[in-house]
């Protein structure tokens, strides 16, 4: 167990920040919760730079597409509390036409991958980030692979046409 | 006493003290027998490839035991394993640096067809980015049917003209890759 409870860390940051962050619950113990994009880089730099709850470690940052949702994607940071022993998820929620969010790299130099994975297969622009451009796919590619609107198969494959299968 | 077998000598005319053929067929003969293969292994079947250079299937004894890692001395591109798309410019710099002749063979379902990654990542056959002369089929293939399309290799190269470079065929099918 960590030497801080989820809800002595959930009191301290809505002491901070109150309804700018919510909670989405807490599977298998991992706190969750969600906030917006004004307020992210807010709510990391109190988790890292508070000196109890010292969330020094940002584990990883990734994405999410949930297109019946108003606001599809979701930007999902996972940080680590090494003293501590604690984990702890945040949730921001972007719509659909202004997929933009704050960079983290301000925060932590590790975060410029990260954000440049979820860029390459998310499409979410993180503003300020000093290089962001593909960084496991091909260059060229126009699409956003890990979202649900392009297909997961590739076009140029003929051996599973229908024809061949008497269909 | 091993028992050591010599390849039958190309058709031709024969007599007292001379024996002749033209160049196209005892020159093939010589290639076809000393084939520099460079192996372009990614995976599964690169295994199997190392399995078919080991003594137990031997590929020495096809005159190709001597690998060639630069493409510039290789005669022969053995694509064994995934290419995803972002290798696909590098395979294919790697074979416009072999010099011709040279043949490519696409080891496995994965390099002949993207096999089982039907993915937007992977290159659906190695044939989308360089001509290929003959598919091993297999996930992966057993180092017999490596030999087997090595074997294949040596026919073709065996029975194409000297300088297939030159055959408008061959040029087409290069500016159809878009290779001059």
């Amino acid at each position: 167990m960590g030497k801080i409870s989820n809800e002595d860390l959930l009191k301290r940051i809505s002491d901070k920040f109150q309804d700018q962050v919510t909670v989405v619950g807490e599977p298998f113990g991992l706190l969750t919760l969600e906030t917006g994009r004004e307020q992210i880089i807010d709510v990391l730099t109190f988790l890292k730079e508070d000196p109890t709850l010292q969330f020094i470690f940002l584990t990883d940052i990734t994405a999410i597409h949930y297109p019946e949702q108003e606001n599809p994607i979701g930007v999902i940071y996972h940080l680590h509390s090494l003293v501590n022993n604690v984990r702890v998820r945040l949730k921001v929620f972007l719509p659909a036409g202004d997929v933009r969010i704050p960079t983290a790299t301000v925060l932590w130099n590790g975060a410029n991958w990260m954000e440049r994975e979820t860029y390459d297969f998310f499409g979410v622009v993180f503003d300020g980030h000093p290089d962001l451009r593909r960084i496991l796919n091909v260059d060229d590619m126009e699409a956003f692979p890990m979202r649900k609107e392009y297909p997961l198969e590739d076009p140029n494959r003929v051996d599973k046409k229908d024809y061949f299968f008497g269909r | 006493m091993s028992d050591i077998q010599l390849v039958d000598a190309p058709a031709g005319v024969e007599g007292a003290g001379f024996f002749a053929t033209t160049a196209d067929k005892a020159i093939g003969l010589a290639r076809s027998y000393s084939l520099w293969p460079l192996p372009f292994a990614t995976s599964c079947c690169g295994i199997e490839f190392m399995a078919t250079m080991s003594p137990h299937y031997d590929l020495a004894r096809f005159g190709a035991e001597r690998l060639s890692f630069s493409p510039r001395q290789a005669d022969l591109l053995m694509v064994m394993g995934t290419i995803s798309k972002k290798m696909g410019p590098v395979l294919r710099q790697v074979y416009l640096q072999m010099a011709e002749p040279r043949w490519v063979m696409a080891v496995g379902a994965c390099a002949s067809s993207g096999g089982i990654f039907d993915t937007y990542s992977v290159l659906q056959g190695i044939d989308e980015v360089i001509p290929v002369d003959v598919y091993v089929p297999g996930c992966p293939p057993r180092p017999e049917a490596i030999i087997d399309g090595f074997m294949d290799i040596q026919k073709l190269v065996q029975s194409e003209t000297l300088r297939r470079r030159n055959e408008p065929q061959y040029q087409d099918l290069l500016a159809s890759y878009g290779i001059q």
